[in-house]
C-alpha cells in the first residue's frame, strides 16, 4: 500500500489518532502501538503548577516515537486559534497545526470564515497547515487556495460515533482537491473507517471512537485494520451494484434431473 | 526586598521584584520542561528567559501539551 505523503513527509499508517479521553496513560500508549499511526494529536493548555506532571503528554509519548500535531481545540476565533498554534509551534517540536476553529459549542462545527483566515496567516507564517472543516467542497476549496497541506473534512460531528453521514460529499470534495483529504472526526467504529477509506479519501483522524472503546487496544487494531482494508478495497476497484442476482457458478454441466 | 505581584496562569503570585522568567520557572520547579512561556501575550522563546525580567502586573501563561484529539 503506497504511503500517506504530506507537504513531502511520509507517514507508515493513513490512520492519524488523538491522544484524549483515555482510561489511563498506559493504556493510551498501549493503544496508540496497536493502532499502528505514526502521527498523534495533542491540545496545548495551561501547565498545572502544583503537579505539572499531571497533565503533561511527553511524560507518556515520546516525540523520537511518534510525530506530535499540536491543536488548536477549544478556539473560537481565527485570533485565539493563530495563537494556540504559535503556542504549540514554540515547544520547538512541531511546525504543524491541526487547525480548529470552532463555530457552535453543541456541534462543534467549524467557523469557516475564521478558519479560511487563521489557514492564510498561519501558512504566511511558515506552519504546516490541517484546517479540521465541514463536508463542504467550497470551504474545502478555499482552504486549500489559503495554503493547507491538507484539508480534515469531518464524517459527522466530533465525538459523535455516527459515521460517514455524507459519502457523496466527502467523494467530492476528493475528486477537487490537490492536497490530501483526511476525513477528521466522527468515526464510531471499524466499520466506519473502512467504508470512509472505501471513498478514497487519503487517511482518518480519529480519537473517541478508540479511547471510549470499552477495550481501546483491541479498537485501535480493529482501527488499524479497518483503514488499510478501506484503503486496499478503494484501490483494488469494487465490483458494479447490480439490482439482480448474477450466478457465480457455471449454467453448464449441471447434472440433469433424474 | 521588594515584592511584586503578578498572574501566573491565572492566578496572582508575589515574586521578588526583578524576578526574571528563568528565575520563575525555577523556583515552580518547571525548568528544564518542554513548555512555552506567554508573557503578556507575546511568546518568551527559551534563549530570553534569563534576560527578561518581570514587572508588577505582568500575566504569565505557562503552557504544555496535554492529551487532545
Amino acid at each position: 500500500m503506497a504511503p500517506l505523503e504530506i507537504a513531502g513527509r511520509t507517514f507508515a499508517s493513513r490512520l492519524i489518532v488523538g491522544t484524549g479521553k483515555y482510561p489511563s496513560r498506559e493504556v493510551m500508549l498501549e493503544a496508540i502501538r496497536a493502532s499502528g499511526a505514526d502521527m498523534v494529536t495533542v491540545a496545548v493548555r495551561r501547565v498545572d503548577i502544583e503537579n505539572p506532571d499531571r497533565d503533561d503528554i511527553l511524560g507518556t509519548l515520546s516525540p523520537d516515537e511518534f510525530s506530535l500535531l499540536p491543536n488548536t481545540a477549544a478556539c473560537y476565533s481565527a485570533e485565539e486559534a493563530i495563537r494556540a498554534a504559535r503556542l504549540g509551534r514554540a515547544a520547538g517540536l512541531s511546525d504543524w497545526v491541526k487547525l480548529e476553529v470552532i463555530g457552535d459549542p453543541d456541534t462543534l462545527l467549524p467557523h469557516t470564515e475564521e478558519l479560511i483566515e487563521a489557514t492564510r496567516v498561519l501558512v504566511a507564517e511558515g506552519f504546516v497547515v490541517l484546517p479540521y472543516t465541514n463536508d463542504d467542497l467550497i470551504t474545502a476549496l478555499r482552504l486549500e487556495e489559503a495554503g493547507a497541506a491538507a484539508v480534515m473534512p469531518l464524517a459527522s460531528p466530533i465525538g459523535s460515533g455516527l459515521g460517514l453521514l455524507n459519502p457523496l460529499n466527502i467523494r467530492i470534495i476528493k475528486s477537487r482537491l490537490s492536497v490530501p483529504v483526511i476525513v477528521d472526526a466522527g468515526v464510531g467504529t471499524a466499520s466506519d473507517a473502512c467504508a470512509t477509506m472505501e471513498q478514497g479519501v487519503d487517511g482518518i483522524l480519529m480519537n473517541t471512537a478508540i479511547a471510549e472503546a470499552e477495550d481501546p487496544v483491541e479498537m485501535a487494531r480493529a482501527m488499524r485494520l479497518a483503514v488499510e482494508a478501506g484503503r486496499c478495497a478503494y484501490v483494488a476497484g469494487r465490483m458494479p451494484r447490480r439490482e439482480w442476482a448474477v450466478p457465480s457458478s457455471p449454467l453448464e454441466g449441471v447434472p440433469p434431473p433424474a | 526586598m521588594e515584592i511584586m505581584q503578578i498572574q501566573v496562569n491565572g492566578r496572582e503570585r508575589d515574586v521578588p521584584a526583578g524576578t526574571s522568567v528563568a528565575t520563575l520557572l525555577r523556583d515552580l520547579g518547571l525548568d528544564g520542561r518542554t513548555l512555552v512561556v506567554e508573557l503578556n501575550r507575546r511568546i518568551v522563546r527559551p534563549p530570553e528567559t534569563e534576560s527578561v525580567q518581570l514587572e508588577a502586573g505582568d500575566h504569565v501563561e505557562l503552557v504544555h501539551f496535554v492529551g487532545g484529539g
